[in-house]
């Protein structure tokens, strides 16, 4: 091959593999993030509301003019709650659809694998869902961030509240799979610290809702409280299988959290007086402005009121674009960077912030419990809140115990 | 955890009766089928989700808890006619794999539907007033609702041992599973017989889910969890063997719920260690004959 003929077929591939990138630099491209999220199985109520929150940050972004000029577009995928297929659907947004950064995931081993393929791919994850790994090594990266509580804070904040408020002795029944082993490692470890006794615990796999088999024995332990951490569309049918072995009637029943859909669906004469956390509810219009406005766009738009996980996916969206623009830019590093160093954000209900060593979301939640079906007000109106827990790095596990050097 | 008192054995053996009973109604469909059909139906499962959502649908219709009991295996049963005629009945005479393959895709096929029909999130149930009490047993507190569905199990099993052993119908349906070619040689319309014992299999997976609905709640998926066991259930009590189906649904409910009091990590693996053990030393379960699986 001569060198002029060389030159100019050299030149002109890589025109040609440069062009695409050209053109999405200079043109008004919109700007992507790939969501993967459960939209079947048993956290599809969960996703479904999620899926809402990100479509109005979604909408709110480009209402404003999008990012930088660009527009967002936030492209949802069903994960199936599957780790195979979360890791799939990530992929593909990544390569085929060219997504800039990646938010979603609802179950702690799913997120595992949205993880590892956003970080094979040099790509910005934020996490919207609760999960102790994500947020430590080895799983963690400098480019994963986790928007959502986790079973650590989550089972921490039950566990105090709750020894001194409803019983000493405690039952754990939960669902064996990431989530549930967290929150039953975590209260096992802090209930004698705080003066309670763990009289023991079962495990069920997730998304199999017969308990009948756990609750003779459970009625013979006689605990003041029971621990339920039930996920999901679990929740019902363990507290009518619980109420109708007359459960309920011995013990208090307490929930890692509360989700507004599971305790319309149960109706709050099953629900009544359990307890439960979450880091947001649409009762905290009431107190919060951030929170009113959020409320009334989510309910202006969806005719409804939003529920806890619609504001992680809202709030995840936000992050991104409010990263991109202080990075002005869309590399991933950059936009990390730019938000490991301005910390602090508030999108819907209070300030909240990451911390440097783990980008991990620190936020107040909040302990509610749920109203008699004389108290409930309107259709929504189920939850009483009884406790605010504000944002507490102690509530977590330090650095150090999380790798972080 | 030797000091176990006596009551809870019991109060266990007394949950497990009902999670047998359950397995028992979908495992003798399918070993009805495929005793009769060699049809090994996958999407029995599909059928026990559709008995737990058409039940769900005729009760918000009729507001009556028994309407929809008696109802919903019959509207299920029909759909298994349908089933038979006009998509099975094409693949008599071919390999055992086809049937399989039609059944699995349609099981699929179910599911998805649902999800258009019924939403994607689950939907609960609540038992009829009269048994969402819990009676006093001595030894613990019993829901009523599932000392009903045992009962239900037994009238059922009962019905059908007299229409198997006391009509003429049941004897031809004897006679259709033990020689077929035989049977068809003494002039029987054998189809009719596969058409009525393929709609009476689907119907008790239809009613297995109706009974399941009040204590497990409705979901999309609840069939996929349950085939897996039940198809379990029918290899250990032997293919085809009715009286295997019963004693082994019966003998894993139990299983399982005594594996969920001692070791409830194991509960979920109990059931195919079993099956594992009961294969190596009888292959063709416990109540079945050789060569009809093979």
């Amino acid at each position: 091959m001569h060198r002029r003929q060389f030159l100019t077929t050299a030149t002109a591939g890589a025109t040609i593999l440069a062009f695409p990138a050209v053109l999405r630099a200079q043109s008004k491209d919109p700007i992507r993030i790939g969501f993967p999220l459960p939209l079947t199985g048993t956290f599809a109520a969960i996703a479904a509301d999620m899926h809402r929150g990100a479509q109005l940050a979604n909408e709110e972004i480009n209402a404003k003019g999008g990012i930088m000029g660009r527009k967002l577009e936030v492209l949802f995928r069903d994960d199936e709650l599957k780790p195979a297929v979360g890791a799939q659907r990530t992929k593909e947004l990544i390569e085929n659809q060219k997504v800039d950064f990646v938010v979603g995931g609802l179950a702690a081993h799913v997120q595992m694998a949205i993880n590892e393929q956003s970080k094979a791919a040099g790509k910005l994850y934020i996490s919207v869902s609760q999960s102790d790994e994500i947020s430590a090594k080895p799983d963690t990266s400098p480019l994963t961030f986790h928007e959502a509580l986790n079973p650590t804070i989550t089972s921490r904040a039950i566990a105090s509240f709750g020894i001194k408020e409803l019983g000493k002795k405690w039952w754990i029944v939960y669902a064996d799979y990431a989530f549930g082993k967290q929150n039953n490692a975590v209260f096992a470890a802090a209930a004698p610290k705080l003066g309670g006794t763990l009289l023991g615990s079962t495990p069920y796999p997730l998304g199999k809702p017969e308990f009948s088999a756990h609750l003779p024995k459970i009625q013979a332990a006689k605990p003041d409280v029971i621990y339920a951490v039930t996920p999901g569309a679990d929740a019902v049918p363990f507290l009518k299988q619980a109420i109708s072995f007359g459960l309920k009637k011995d013990a208090k029943i307490v929930v890692p959290l509360h989700f507004l859909d599971y305790t319309k669906e149960g109706g709050a004469e099953v629900w009544q007086d359990i307890y439960g956390a979450t880091h947001f509810c649409h009762e905290l219009a009431e107190t919060l402005p951030q929170a009113k406005r959020y409320v009334e766009a989510y309910t202006k738009k969806f005719n409804r009121p939003p529920d806890s996980y619609s504001g992680y996916g809202y709030s995840g969206v936000m992050e991104v674009a409010r990263g991109v623009e202080l990075a002005k830019s869309t590399d991933s590093n950059a936009v990390a960077n730019a938000l490991r160093k301005n910390r602090e954000y508030d999108h819907y209900k209070g300030k909240q912030y990451w911390r440097a060593c783990d980008n991990k979301s620190f936020q107040d939640l909040w302990i509610l419990k749920v109203r008699s079906p004389q108290q409930v007000k309107g259709e929504w109106g189920l939850f009483d809140i009884v406790g605010k827990v504000a944002a507490n790095e102690e509530l977590d596990r330090t650095c150090a115990e999380k790798g972080h050097a | 955890m030797l000091d176990i008192p006596l009551s809870a054995l019991a109060a266990q053996a007394f949950t497990g009766l009902v999670l047998g009973g359950i397995f028992v109604l979908m495992a003798i469909g399918l070993s009805l089928i495929f005793g009769l059909m060699t049809v090994v139906n996958f999407a029995h499962g599909s059928f026990y989700m559709l008995g737990a959502y058409v039940a769900f649908s005729l009760m918000s219709l009729t507001k009556s808890f028994w309407a929809a009991l008696v109802l919903a295996p019959l509207v299920v049963g029909a759909l298994g006619f349908l089933v038979e005629r006009f998509l099975i009945r094409r693949l008599y005479g071919r390999s055992p794999d086809d049937p399989l393959l039609l059944t699995f895709g349609l099981s699929l096929a179910m599911v998805e539907g649902a999800k258009l029909i019924w939403g994607k999130i689950g939907l609960t149930v609540d038992p009829p007033k009269q048994l969402a009490s819990a009676v006093n047993l001595g030894f613990m507190n019993f829901p009523v609702y599932r000392l009903f569905v045992i009962a239900v199990t037994a009238a059922v099993l009962i019905a059908l041992w007299l229409f198997l052993e006391k009509t003429s119908i049941g004897l031809i349906i004897r006679a259709g599973s033990r020689d077929a070619l035989m049977v068809r040689a003494l002039g029987v319309d054998l189809n009719r017989i596969w058409l009525l014992v393929f709609g009476i299999g689907i119907a008790m997976a239809g009613l297995a889910g109706v009974l399941a609905g009040p204590m497990r709640g409705v979901y999309a998926e609840m069939g996929v969890e349950i085939i897996i066991d039940s198809f379990v259930i029918v290899v250990v009590g032997g293919m085809g063997s009715l009286p295997g189906a019963i004693i082994a649904g019966l003998v894993m409910g139990e299983i399982v719920s005594m594996t969920t009091f001692f070791a409830p990590k194991l509960a979920e693996l109990v059931i195919f260690i079993v099956m594992a053990a009961v294969l190596l030393v009888r292959p063709s379960g416990l109540f079945g004959e050789a060569g009809l699986a093979e």
